[in-house]
């Protein structure tokens, strides 16, 4: 907390976090806005003289049922759930495996595979996607949830296993030698000891994994094509906007009903996850 | 219950010889110390012994079997850690049964065996608590009830009591020491504390760099130590000692130096004969130095000025300056000195210690 003079506080603290906390909500609060505003305020000119942009008196419920009812929105939340659950579980899995080698066992170029593992995350997906959608090509795997659920292990998996491989290392060896020496083989050990222990670290990679597969684009808009294979955030950037006509508050409402799983899913394990963040394993 | 026998026993990283040589027998139901600065390599021989770390060369068996290649699962021993390493997310009950159900007891000689050790312990009430909800000394119990439950044949201890503050330390220590009359498993235990070496200790492995230096019982190495590094290493204040050059005179051996002459008792004087005309070190304990009183022996005193009284309530220590050597005297309570007084301190003759400079072997 700011010590002193009680202005002092509010130029260093509250008048900053109000600015903060305005700017960082803004947006959230402008697609709530739009969404539930009817048509006849959303595309009313500025210099009407009843225009009133950050409020409405009719909201309404029109554009989310048109979304729900005109559009695939419903078959867009579903892929996306399946496919991030998918992703989201192939590279935890290999993520806790290859963390837990990576910073546990004693091999020759253990730290230059961990930094390998590393170095394939920095390939920004922009490149890796033309390579990678020759091998979707090969394997016929093309507009299917599959072609995404095996592609997006390819930035998942590095992310997991280094955000593991530092929680790992967070936890005093001494647990794991205990358990060894009280009878546990390694993989006992491991699955009875080090990863109960390491459960923030992987909820934290469980989250950062789900999120960044909900909210992934490129590879969604590249290999995915019919509009009932498609995510959320491809369906409705895709499908709402046709040539220059913008369905604002059915965009607004996709984004809104799209971000409620996101949202839930980190509010249920905040604590968690920053424990996780911060590894810290208490005796 | 068991014996332990190491041979030759040799651990090596990239840079660091870290345990070199090192032969032990440890005797069935025997509670053996290892102590030695940090880095001497005691832990890391115990980390042997346990299956944590490799052996580079060397032997190590309990109760006749050789077990360098076992796994730490296989070799029937229990250890506790400096950090306790208790499972955080486990209850105490579960902590202590859980070595039991790895080997597959069943349920309820699981309860009854962890049960009897809470009750040796004194944790029966905390069973169904978590490690984060006791306290240092209690962690420490259940760490101990950990390793009693599995009745092993020998006990590991790596600097249990260091996370202790001081009064729980001295506590836990007599505890111990009870434990294991009461148990009589093998033991063996790795601290940097001399005191808790001398107190637990059966038998005492003095390490420095990786070697053994002396082993022995408790009094054996403070009243004879092996070397220099032995002789200050135990015993609390350390040791005195004053490099002296060695000289024969009217028939008699001489330890001398610039600030003291004493002339050198007749039970070394026969070893050191082969010494006269050469530098040595005189050592001498503490409590072996005292006041001088007018019938004293002049040739067994010397003249010092103090320059520290430090009063402890049951002795006195004074540290003193013999010209350019600085020594500390354990003197009586009643003895009313003060600093910058000069006096004379006479040494007991059959308490002097005398070292060769080059191995720093004791003469």
């Amino acid at each position: 907390m700011i010590e002193g003079a009680h202005w002092r506080r509010w130029v260093f603290f509250y008048v900053p976090v109000t600015a903060f906390v305005v700017c960082l909500l803004f947006p959230f609060y402008w697609m709530v806005i739009t969404a539930i505003r009817p048509d006849s305020e959303l595309y009313r000119p500025w210099s009407a003289p009843n225009y009133a942009p950050f409020w409405t008196s009719h909201p309404t419920m029109e554009h989310i049922n048109d979304l729900l009812s005109e559009t695939l929105f419903s078959t867009w939340m579903l892929n996306t759930m399946f496919i991030s659950l998918a992703a989201t579980a192939i590279s935890l899995f290999c993520g806790l495996l290859a963390g837990y080698a990576l910073s546990r066992l004693k091999f020759p170029y253990a730290g230059l595979i961990g930094t390998a593992i590393f170095i394939t995350y920095l390939v920004p997906q922009t490149l890796l996607f033309i390579p990678l959608a020759d091998i979707i090509r090969n394997f016929r795997l093309g507009d299917s949830p599959w072609a995404l659920i095996l592609t997006y292990p390819t930035f998942l998996i590095p992310f997991c296993t280094w955000l593991l491989m530092g929680y790992f290392k967070s936890i005093p060896k001494e647990l794991e030698e205990c358990a060894r020496i009280d009878g546990a083989p390694r993989w006992k050990a491991m699955v009875y000891i080090i990863f109960p222990v390491a459960i923030p670290g992987i909820l934290s990679a469980g989250i950062f994994a789900f999120t960044l597969s909900w909210n992934e684009f490129i590879y969604a808009l590249v290999f995915l094509s019919s509009p009932e294979q498609k995510t959320v955030p491809v369906g409705v950037t895709s499908e709402l906007v046709r040539g220059d006509v913008f369905y604002w508050g059915e965009l607004m409402a996709g984004a809104l009903l799209g971000s409620i799983p996101v949202a839930f899913v980190y509010s249920f394990f905040v604590e968690y996850y920053v424990s996780g963040i911060t590894g810290s394993v208490k005796g | 219950m068991a014996r332990v026998a190491m041979r030759g026993l040799n651990k090596k990283y990239d840079e660091v010889h870290a345990v070199i040589d090192v032969n032990l027998d440890i005797r069935d139901q025997e509670f053996v110390v290892l102590v030695g600065p940090s880095g001497c390599g005691k832990t890391t021989t115990l980390r042997m012994v346990a299956g944590l770390e490799s052996i580079t060369g060397g032997q190590i068996s309990i109760d006749e079997k050789v077990v360098n290649e076992l796994p730490p699962m296989d070799r029937d021993i229990a250890m506790v850690f400096q950090n306790y390493a208790l499972y955080p997310h486990m209850t105490v009950y579960d902590n202590m049964a859980f070595g039991l159900k790895m080997r597959k007891f069943d349920k309820s000689e699981i309860a009854g065996r962890v049960k009897d050790a809470a009750d040796i312990l004194g944790i029966q009430e905390l069973l169904k608590r978590k490690p984060r909800q006791l306290s240092g000394g209690q962690r420490q119990r259940v760490a101990l009830g950990r390793a009693i439950v599995r009745h092993p044949q020998v006990f590991l201890f790596d600097e249990p009591l260091s996370n202790l503050d001081a009064k729980l330390r001295v506590q836990m220590r007599v505890e111990l020491k009870k434990l294991h009359e009461r148990l009589g498993t093998t033991a063996i235990y790795v601290t940097h504390d001399q005191v808790e070496a001398m107190t637990l200790g059966d038998r005492v492995v003095v390490m420095r760099d990786g070697r053994v230096q002396q082993v022995g019982d408790p009094m054996e190495l403070y009243n004879e130590p092996a070397n220099r590094f032995v002789a200050g290493f135990i015993g609390s204040p350390a040791m005195n000692f004053a490099a002296v050059r060695i000289a024969a005179e009217n028939g008699s051996l001489w330890a001398e130096s610039e600030d003291l002459r004493i002339k050198v008792p007749e039970r070394v004087a026969q070893r050191l004969g082969r010494y006269a005309g050469m530098e040595a070190t005189l050592g001498v304990r503490p409590e072996d130095l005292r006041i001088a009183r007018d019938g004293d022996a002049r040739d067994l005193s010397f003249d010092v000025a103090i320059e520290v009284v430090e009063r402890l309530g049951s002795e006195i220590l004074l540290d003193v300056a013999a010209g350019s050597t600085s020594m500390v005297a354990s003197v009586e309570p009643t003895v009313t000195a003060k600093v910058h007084e000069k006096l004379r301190l006479a040494i007991n003759p059959d308490r002097v210690h005398f070292f060769d400079n080059q191995t720093e072997a004791a003469i």
